[in-house]
């Protein structure tokens, strides 16, 4: 079999789940990967369920349906673990990665038995302090780089720089909170 | 070798646009192509591009405007989806009848009932008989290739006739993918300049476009039509044998994948055709013998050709990512399994109704169906041949 | 193979028509002959009429010359007979009658 790793990802309309997925997809292809970055689309409205997905491989990737067994989860709102099936067909061998101020050892009780790794980070509290209101998916997408690996560290934060001063170029004083948001988020992820 | 990018579909056929730059846009907003006029709207804005953006107030003006604009002398664009297709119905066959070479982008999306956004083929099918040529793409790389083919099929003189390059809503319209760019240039060189050789308001020889004709005049008017479909066959190929020149990437009426020893095989349109050649190749890993071949040009559509690719199958399942409601299958199967009636042997063939309304196809999905295939191989029958699949039942 | 309107009829075949029927010169009208459509028939008699002129703008098909000034006789050519002229002549100048075809 080919190496794909494949990303789910679980927020709500508005909260950026699919812009971190489409960041996801713009660092791993600047790094050289072949990128798949798509969000399921529906009628969905401003704090809706939303899933978004990410395949990212060395070789060109030719499937194009949803995924139904992810190498590892993003779930940008906690209170979706209660809604949705944030573990549905995630792998063993991978991981959930979730936005709380839970410790993982008392978010897993919630997971229906996963037994995989179970990180959590307090995306909130480091958007808060270094973007200065809460936009979740930039750490988030820091801390789904440092557990999956699927980037390399270094080249993720080199490109990330590159895009966030040609994203922000009429406001560089955002760049530096959005980088120190990535690096902190890196260093804060609890693995367990 | 081209250009590195990361682009969805619909921004892939509006960096077409704006690399070609055509003279004319005519575009109306509808889910999921909304992105290509909103996107070009930018160039025209920016000045990236000179184009002449107009904004109608729906799809049925969207497409006068690009016939009058194409009567005119200039190269016309527009892109809808679903809805947006159907009120251009009745401008599609004038568009196609009065030989003018309007390309359309086409973002796939089921027809309303009940009311969907999502993908399917049923905008598209429908439209299949209004004297469109139809290209259809696999993802955003393809979707880019068609579009940049298009103008070149359509406007050569021994065609004339209006294209649509489709696309899947959603799936690769709105999914981030790698993509090949050809420089800007290089397109420009390729495409190249329409130069119509008559025009409304030449002053050399000015000319009415659209004129009634009479029981007397129609049916040799369509005659003439359906030569230009036929005549478009070999320019299709030429063409492809010069994009092939300029990007060393490869098209034909179809795609054959793992088909020379194949012994079941599908026939699918688009997207699915990606995923459908994953299980394919996980299947050939197994030992199993499938293949697949993939629809690029249903319109004209390559009878001939398609039989001698599958004549040598056992059996085959026709993939109709839309109904046609004749209660025995859907429009691609009928089409299909017309183009094999003059071979001595012959696969046997079931239909497949599938992913209707966006319902997501998966790699499973495919292996069942040739699994279906295999059981009909050892068999020897058929058994019912109009099937669903993915559906509960 | 003409571009000319003219030059094509109900024998021309499928190879022969223009791109998507486009036609190429103005007043194609002008070769068909609707005089030939005409059940009722005008006439003019020149001595009643005061070339008042309020007949030719009412024609719908044109079919009342008027060279310097004043009309002439109709022109069978295009006139259908539909007997307008007959209508707004206030002076009687006009008659409307069967068309027997003979004097066409």
């Amino acid at each position: 079999m080919r190496e794909i790793v494949e990303i789910r990802w679980h927020g709500r309309g508005g909260q950026g789940a699919k812009t971190a997925a489409l960041l996801l997809a713009d660092a791993a292809f600047n790094t050289g990967k072949f990128v798949q970055g798509f969000p399921e689309y529906g009628p969905e409205r401003m704090g809706a369920p939303i899933t978004a997905y990410n395949r990212i491989s060395n070789e060109k990737i030719t499937v194009h349906s949803n995924i139904y067994y992810p190498d590892y989860v993003v779930v940008v709102d906690e209170s979706l673990i209660d809604a949705v099936d944030v573990t549905g067909g995630l792998k063993e061998g991978g991981a959930i990665i979730i936005n709380s101020t839970r410790k993982p050892a008392e978010i897993r009780k919630e997971l229906k038995g996963y037994s995989g790794r179970v990180c959590t980070l307090d995306a909130r509290k480091i958007s808060e302090e270094e973007l200065g209101s809460n936009f979740p998916n930039t750490p988030m997408l820091g801390a789904v780089v440092k557990v999956s690996g699927v980037v390399d560290a270094d080249e993720f934060l080199k490109d990330m720089e590159g895009s966030f001063k040609n994203k922000f170029a009429t406001k560089p004083q955002v760049i530096e909170g959005n980088m120190k948001a990535l690096e902190r988020s890196m260093e804060e992820v609890v693995i367990e | 070798m081209g250009i590195r990018e990361r682009l969805s579909g619909n921004e892939a056929i509006a960096i077409a646009f704006k690399q070609i730059n055509p003279d004319v846009m005519g575009a109306f907003p509808i889910t999921p192509s909304t992105e290509i006029p909103q996107y070009f709207s930018q160039y025209v804005a920016n000045g990236e591009v000179d184009t002449e953006f107009i904004a109608v107030e729906s799809e049925h003006s969207a497409m006068s405007t690009c016939i009058g604009a194409s009567a005119a002398g200039a190269r016309a664009v527009t892109a809808t989806s679903s809805a947006g297709l159907a009120l251009m119905w009745e401008l599609l066959s004038v568009a196609a009848s009065a030989r003018l070479p309007i390309t359309l982008a086409c973002v796939n999306r089921a027809l309303t009932g009940p009311i969907n956004i999502n993908c399917d083929h049923s905008d598209s099918m429908g439209a299949r008989d209004t004297g469109w040529i139809q290209l259809y793409s696999e993802n955003n790389q393809e979707a880019y290739d068609n579009m940049l083919q298009a103008m070149r099929i359509g406007e050569n003189s021994k065609v004339m006739l209006p294209v649509m390059v489709c696309q899947d809503g959603f799936i690769t319209s709105h999914a981030i993918e790698n993509i090949e760019l050809l420089e800007t240039e290089k397109v420009k060189d390729f495409v190249g300049e329409y130069r119509p050789e008559n025009y409304l308001l030449k002053k050399e020889n000015p000319v009415s476009v659209g004129a009634y004709a009479t029981a007397a005049y129609y049916i040799e008017a369509k005659r003439a039509q359906a030569q230009a479909m036929i005549n478009a066959k070999e320019v299709i190929l030429e063409v492809a044998a010069e994009f092939e020149k300029v990007t060393g990437r490869k098209y034909g009426f179809f795609e054959e994948y793992m088909m020379e020893d194949a012994e079941e095989a599908i026939v699918v349109i688009g997207s699915t055709a990606g995923t459908a050649k994953e299980a394919v190749r996980i299947m050939r890993e197994e030992g199993k013998k499938v293949g697949l071949i993939k629809i690029r040009v249903l319109r004209p559509f390559p009878m001939k050709e398609l039989a001698a690719a599958l004549s040598h199958v056992k059996s085959v399942a026709v993939m109709d990512k839309a109904e046609s409601f004749s209660a025995c299958g859907g429009p691609l199967f009928a089409e299909v399994r017309s183009a094999l009636y003059d071979c001595k042997t012959r696969p046997l063939m079931i239909n497949y109704i599938y992913g209707l309304g966006g319902r997501d196809v998966t790699v499973e999905n495919i292996q069942y169906a040739f699994e279906s295939l295999k059981e009909i191989k050892t068999s020897g029958e058929a058994g019912e041949t109009y099937r669903y699949l993915g559906v509960r039942e | 193979m003409s571009l000319k309107a003219k030059d094509i009829n109900e024998n021309t075949s499928w190879k022969d028509l223009t791109l998507g029927c486009a036609i190429f010169e103005p007043m194609t009208s002008a070769a068909v002959n609707t005089g030939n459509w005409r059940t009722m028939k005008p006439s003019f008699n020149e001595e009643k009429c005061k070339q008042c002129l309020l007949c030719v703008p009412v024609c719908p098909d044109c079919a009342i010359p008027v060279k310097d000034g004043k009309r002439t006789d109709f022109d069978f050519y295009f006139c259908k007979g539909c007997g307008i002229c007959y209508k707004v002549c206030p002076f009687g100048a006009i008659e409307f009658k069967i068309d027997d075809k003979k004097e066409v």
